[in-house]
């Protein structure tokens, strides 16, 4: 938090329609405290943000007061201030405040969640209500274990924060893109008396003119605050557009020459101009006009017969104000298109226009140096040639990826994490220090020179890759549904399938548990390492029972099924026990056999 | 896929082929056999260029004795990029069956603008600067000069490619522009150089319609090609136009300034060399006794576009006595212009045929028909032997002389036209004098004579019968096809209501009813929120576009489009629109979609494809008539009734038709693609403008699709998108075949056979 405190001019009032006491508010990290003007008003407030639950505030407009209300659990403080960016202010200095006292609020009751049931909002309880309904097997294994006494209920959902809050995560981490009208495109409201006009500008227009007119934004950050004001220089602005708008290139000529600031907006954009310029060299040859520019040889001036469509010729001096809102169309949706390239939400115009600036720069020295444009542009040109239906598709070229035996490789991998410690001691022998650095170094030279090819690994590949790791890892789970010819477990009676499924899911909550709650710091987690243990050995017989259950002839098939899991359930037991003698082994004074 | 027509084994890159490819190759196949023209129309989507590349590269390959050369001529350089890259799959798919006896050479050619890697020269805005830039590094005196004194700029990719001398070859292969280019910067010779002289050894060459059209072009580029070449023009429903085009020439006030301060110049050029180096000058006038012939012994670096309308005995013959010397000729030309700048200032429209403007030339100021033949080669010699390089500077007095020779040579298909004003706009005068051509067989003429065979193919060729007579030659076949589907792929509209059921037209008294404008507005706005990616629009001209999408930006329709899809627009910039185009397809590419504007004539609808989803559905917004006052049309239109008994209304209507299914055949590239035209016209529903549509669009358009309104054509476009968009069985199961594997083109050869 850059400053400690904030100190604004503001009415307090007890409700909306309240008129109100004048004061004055200061805020600090942990409270807020509001003196009104009168010293004799009995208003006072000293309240600890610790309190405030959260805060709202209200649309902004011009004539709507700028009004900020803190909410507690019971009642409310409303502030009405005097302009908005006080509001503003005010509101983001709210917010940290808030968040920073729930930060130190946090840990402890997160502490002691473990020792006892939390306490849920009712939106949490009712989110959790919602997954158990939309996922069934959720719903089974919750039933299984919570109501069954193995897990508690804060334990369940623990594993699941990530479930829990995937939606909220969602709504902040994407960006809104930008929108596709021309909304500064405006007319301008009069008041139909006098010949005045007025422009509103809210920041996300401001944006869009930014981003689409580099000359504005140049211009902006070279006149304002030194040579104009902020005010001047939108209404010079609009002026400019006004003027285009009329249509009368002579007419906005003789205004830029009186106006040397006013000749910015009219004349055309230079920015722009040598970035088209750029663009067009990396443009695909398939549909490049331009290069027919260059070998007709029936467009040189005089030649051929004239065209329809006869330019207007002007004079040379009005060619630079020549511009037509045919252009502006093709600019914005060319802007539209690249997206939201900076993150920048305040209302402050000088940062917006300084990142866009900067941003802009960036991805032209990005795209200077990106030498991969002609390779990927050729492999463009192939693949728009072909003739879609007389080819077989195409797949990316891969090496089609096969693990003959899925057990073997997720084997390997298990007597890794077993053999953990020595691994690592043997890791560290082979490599020495120097080693490592030198090859790091000479990456990073590479990645200099080279630069990262982007993407690192073409998405087509990766994804395939992928998916047929993935669809071997879990194979048997995977394949149901989706491939229903191939999966062993289709042709296993329904009953037993169901049952193996439900157990594999069954086993696999207990052990992610049981591997989690290690190493067992806590009585807490002997208690739930025991009580996992005692659930898990119970699926032993069970097994057992669906193995005899089924026929000979699939027997084998099932006890393949079931060799991972109990291998997995053996892992566990035998950490289980390993863990078991280091303790009483640690307590080795004491006879053995007591506990 | 390989299978035999008659006695050539053809090479085909894909494992299936449409049947109507086959047959296209058949009768191309015959074509080439009779040593004949042919004309052939073939629905776009069909894979016309790999049908004809495959053949004609397969029929050399069976007569290793006769080698048939290969000029592809396209419209435009990227539909040039397009050929060479088919070509390239071809190629590649001929050497892994065939091995290295299939080798060849391909390349395209272009202009030095295209293919310069000199940074200092391409740097240069547009052509005809970077021509001038070369030359001023590469001319021979520069080259002498730069001999002697170092500080002389040279270019180093010129020096190190004639140092090579004989070496300088291209490795068998295709080489596109970018190629050429890369090969160039590799070997640091320079490509522009490279590429003209590999032409001649070349199996197939890829280049502009003007290098074989336009007589200031093709005679230095296309007069080493052998008889026994294949000339090719791809796209060529509008060749007529082309033809006319490169044999008009206009003449303004700025040409007539300019033309008066070249000469000045030259003037100024002849007097200091008359101090300091009298006897290049008497070496030219010896020269030009001998005949112009001579000019094949210059430097390759300073050929110039010499000029094919020439008959031959011209160029053996002596230039005229009286413009043989440099300051005879000059004031000969200083007269021309002063006669021109008369006849500009006149009041009143004048038009004259050739013979009458010569006649009157001669007897005002006393210049004959022969001597202005000449113009333009004594001018080009003139220019060398004052070794002016800045030739940019000296277009004006060019036109002049390409006006001066045309109106010498020809006598008949000309008409000399001499506006005051333009018609639209009576206040500004603008006074212009233009040669126009109106026949166009006489600028393909020594096409259609040198060569053995010609192609004219297209996917708009109809009627087939009119282009034999436009540009007077026998095709020995002459053949249209239709469009075998595997499903209705295709769904032409014709939209005679908007939404309010009134009528819709780009007639000329509905043009600028606000009504009708809504109404178009209207429907482009139900089609945007109903079809999905692309949506390509035509409109009749610039102006019309312009006037629209200002009155759909200001009553809010242009808004709600843009909340539905992104709107990109063809401007008059080339630049620009580029940029649009590409912008357009990163849009339909990444599922955004996006509305294309663009003007039917403009130069998207010339050679830009809409495929798949880069345009899902096209409209024309009226029928793209040409501007009907227009002097040059009238006299043009009168021209073919005379010659050809050419009624003016069929040719307008055909021109606008064609036009019109130009711009809507761009949607479909292959039989799995699909898409849908709405020609938004109340004039399309008569029977004789749609009758003018070519067959394959004309086999699709049903009864219940002629008369329709907006919320009609909306319905009927949710049903055919839903329809496409299901899986179905691409060999066309059942009945007829629409893909054939190489097994049953066997089949079919096998049962042909027995036939006969």
């Amino acid at each position: 938090m850059t400053d400690a405190q904030v100190v604004k001019r503001a009415k307090y009032k007890s409700t909306v329609k309240d008129a109100g006491v004048r004061g004055i508010l200061k805020m600090t990290r942990e409270r807020f405290v509001f003196m009104p003007n009168d010293p004799s008003s009995s208003v006072k407030l000293n309240v600890e943000f610790r309190l405030i639950k959260g805060h709202k505030s209200s649309k902004e407009g011009s004539n709507r007061p700028a009004l900020l209300n803190l909410t507690q659990d019971q009642g409310n403080y409303i502030f009405e201030f005097e302009s908005f960016s006080d509001r503003e202010l005010c509101r983001d200095f709210v917010a940290k405040a808030i968040a920073f006292s729930a930060e130190i609020g946090g840990p402890t009751s997160e502490k002691a969640a473990p020792l006892k049931d939390e306490q849920l909002s009712s939106a949490e309880m009712e989110r959790r209500i919602k997954l158990l309904q939309e996922d069934s097997e959720l719903q089974k294994l919750h039933k299984q274990f919570v109501i069954g006494g193995v897990l508690s209920e804060t334990e369940f959902w623990a594993t699941r924060k990530k479930l829990l809050d995937v939606n909220v995560t969602r709504k902040v981490k994407q960006r809104v893109g930008l929108k596709s009208d021309m909304i500064f495109n405006v007319k301008p409201s009069s008041d139909g008396q006098s010949n005045r006009v007025t422009f509103n500008l809210t920041p996300e227009m401001i944006h869009q003119i930014f981003a689409e007119k580099p000359a504005v934004r140049q211009a902006y950050l070279n006149f304002v605050p030194n040579k104009m004001t902020e005010k001047d220089f939108w209404t010079k602005y609009w002026r400019a557009q006004y003027l285009h708008s009329t249509k009368n290139i002579v007419a906005a000529a003789a205004e830029a020459a009186e106006d040397e600031e006013l000749a910015v907006f009219l004349r055309q954009d230079a920015i722009l101009a040598s970035e088209i310029r750029q663009k067009i060299r990396k443009v695909d040859p398939t549909l490049d006009m331009e290069a027919d520019e260059g070998d007709d040889y029936t467009h040189i001036s005089g030649h051929g017969l004239a065209t329809e469509d006869i330019k207007d010729e002007l004079e040379a001096q009005y060619e630079p104000y020549k511009r037509s809102f045919l252009q502006d169309i093709n600019r914005h949706a060319a802007v539209v298109l690249e997206g939201r390239t900076i993150d920048v939400e305040t209302g402050d115009t000088r940062t917006v226009a300084e990142a866009l600036a900067s941003s802009k720069r960036l991805e032209l020295a990005k795209e200077a140096s990106d030498v991969n444009t002609h390779q990927e542009r050729l492999d463009r040109i192939t693949q728009m040639t072909e003739i879609e239906d007389l080819q077989a598709p195409r797949e990316p070229p891969v090496a089609p990826l096969c693990i003959k035996d899925p057990r073997d490789y997720f084997d390997s991998q298990q007597v890794k994490t077993l053999n953990q410690l020595s691994g690592t001691r043997q890791m560290k022998s082979r490599l020495s220090t120097s080693e490592a650095y030198d090859s790091l170094r000479a990456y990073i030279s590479e990645i200099r020179s080279v630069g990262l090819s982007d993407p690192i690994v073409r998405p087509e590949v990766a994804f395939k890759v992928f998916n047929s790791l993935t669809q071997n890892i879990s194979s048997s789970k995977y394949q149901l549904g989706k491939n229903p010819h191939e999966s062993i477990l289709d042709t296993l009676p329904s009953v037993t399938k169901e049952e193996l499924l439900l157990h594999w899911t069954s086993i696999q909550e207990l052990l992610k548990h049981f591997w989690s709650s290690y190493p067992i710091t806590t009585s807490y987690l002997y208690t739930k390492v025991s009580r996992l243990r005692d659930a898990m050995s119970q699926i032993y017989p069970k097994l057992q029972e669906i193995k005899e259950s089924v026929q000979s002839d699939s027997r084998h098939q099932v006890s393949l099924l079931v060799q991972p899991m109990l291998q997995a359930l053996d892992a566990a037991f035998a950490h289980y026990e390993l863990d078991q003698q280091k303790r009483s082994a640690k307590s080795g004074e004491k006879p053995n056999g007591y506990v | 896929m390989k299978f035999q027509i008659e006695d050539v084994t053809v090479y085909f890159p894909y494992d299936h082929i449409y049947p109507e490819q086959y047959s296209y190759m058949i009768e191309l196949k015959r074509s080439l056999d009779a040593k004949g023209h042919c004309l052939l129309e073939m629905p776009t989507g069909t894979g016309k260029t790999i049908a004809l590349l495959s053949l004609i590269t397969s029929y050399t390959l069976s007569k290793p004795s006769n080698p048939v050369k290969l000029l592809y001529c396209t419209r435009t350089v990227h539909e040039m990029e397009k050929t060479l890259a088919e070509l390239k799959l071809l190629h590649k798919y001929q050497l892994d069956n065939i091995g290295p006896s299939a080798r060849m050479l391909a390349l395209g050619l272009s202009s030095r603008k295209n293919l310069c890697i000199n940074p200092a020269v391409v740097s240069a805005e547009n052509r005809d600067s970077v021509d001038a830039g070369c030359r001023k590094l590469t001319a021979s005196w520069v080259r002498a000069l730069a001999i002697e004194n170092p500080n002389i700029p040279t270019c180093s990719f010129f020096e190190t490619y004639e140092k090579a001398g004989s070496d300088a070859v291209l490795p068998p292969g295709v080489y596109t522009l970018q190629d050429l280019r890369v090969f160039g910067k590799e070997k640091g010779w320079c490509p522009y150089f490279l590429a003209r002289h590999m032409v001649q050894f070349a199996n197939v060459v890829v280049y502009s319609y003007q290098y074989l059209l336009d007589p200031k072009v093709a005679g230095i580029i296309s007069k080493e090609m052998q008889r026994e070449s294949v000339v090719v023009f791809d796209e060529a429903h509008n060749i007529d136009n082309v033809c006319i085009e490169a044999l008009s020439v206009s003449v303004r006030r700025q040409t007539i300034e300019g033309a008066t301060r070249n000469i000045n110049k030259m003037s100024q050029e002849i007097n200091r060399f008359k101090a300091t180096d009298a006897g290049r000058l008497r070496a030219e006038y010896n020269r030009l006794v001998e005949g112009l012939a001579q000019r094949g012994n210059l430097p390759l670096g300073d050929t110039w576009l010499a000029n094919p309308a020439l008959p031959d005995d011209i160029l053996k013959e002596a230039v005229p006595g009286n413009i043989r010397r440099a300051e005879h000729f000059l004031s000969v030309l200083r007269r021309l212009v002063q006669y021109l700048k008369g006849r500009l200032e006149t009041e009143n429209v004048e038009k004259e045929g050739p013979l009458t403007f010569v006649n009157a030339v001669n007897s005002h100021v006393g210049i004959d028909q022969k001597m202005l033949k000449f113009c333009y080669d004594r001018l080009h010699s003139l220019m060398l032997t004052l070794e002016i390089t800045d030739t940019d500077e000296f277009l004006h007095i060019q036109t002049i002389c390409d006006f001066a020779t045309l109106v010498g040579t020809y006598t008949r298909g000309f008409s000399i036209i001499i506006e005051p004003y333009d018609e639209r706009m009576p206040h500004i005068p603008d006074p212009v004098l233009q040669l126009s051509c109106h026949d166009a067989s006489l600028a393909i003429k020594p096409v259609f004579d040198r060569f053995q065979s010609v192609v004219i193919t297209s996917g708009t060729l109809s009627p087939i019968d009119l282009y034999p007579r436009l540009l007077n030659f026998n095709p020995v076949v002459s053949r249209s096809f239709t469009m075998s589907l595997t499903r209705d792929c295709i769904c032409p509209m014709v939209l005679t209501r908007g939404s309010d059921q009134l009528p819709v037209s780009t007639k000329f008294d509905l043009r600028s009813d606000p009504g009708v404008e809504r109404n178009y507005g209207r429907l482009l706005l139900e089609m945007v929120s109903v079809v999905p990616d692309g949506i390509v629009c035509f409109f009749v001209s610039y102006s019309y576009m312009d006037a629209i999408v200002n009155s759909w930006n200001e009553t809010g329709i242009l808004k709600d489009i843009m909340q539905r899809k992104l709107v990109f627009i063809e401007t008059q910039d080339v630049v620009e629109t580029t940029l649009a185009l590409d912008n357009y397809r990163k849009a339909c590419d990444c599922g955004r979609g996006a509305v294309f504007f663009s003007v039917a004539r403009g130069k998207v609808a010339e050679g830009i494809d809409f495929d798949r989803h880069y345009g899902r559905l096209v409209i024309m917004f009226g029928v793209p008539f040409q501007y009907t006052l227009s002097r040059i049309l009238l006299a043009r239109l009168e021209y073919l009734r005379e010659t050809f008994q050419i009624k003016e209304g069929d040719f307008l209507t055909f021109d606008a038709l064609r036009q019109a299914a130009q711009c809507v055949g761009r949607v479909i590239r292959s039989k799995a693609d699909y898409g849908m035209m709405i020609f938004a016209d109340k004039r399309y529903t008569r029977h004789d403008k749609r009758s003018k549509l070519p067959g394959w669009i004309l086999s699709h358009l049903r009864d219940a699709h002629l008369n329709l309104s907006t919320d009609m054509a909306v319905h009927i476009a949710r049903e055919f998108l839903r329809k496409m968009a299901q899986p179905y069985d691409k060999t066309g199961g059942g009945g007829k075949k629409t893909l054939l594997s190489q097994e049953d083109l066997e089949k079919m050869n096998g049962t042909e056979g027995m036939m006969f």
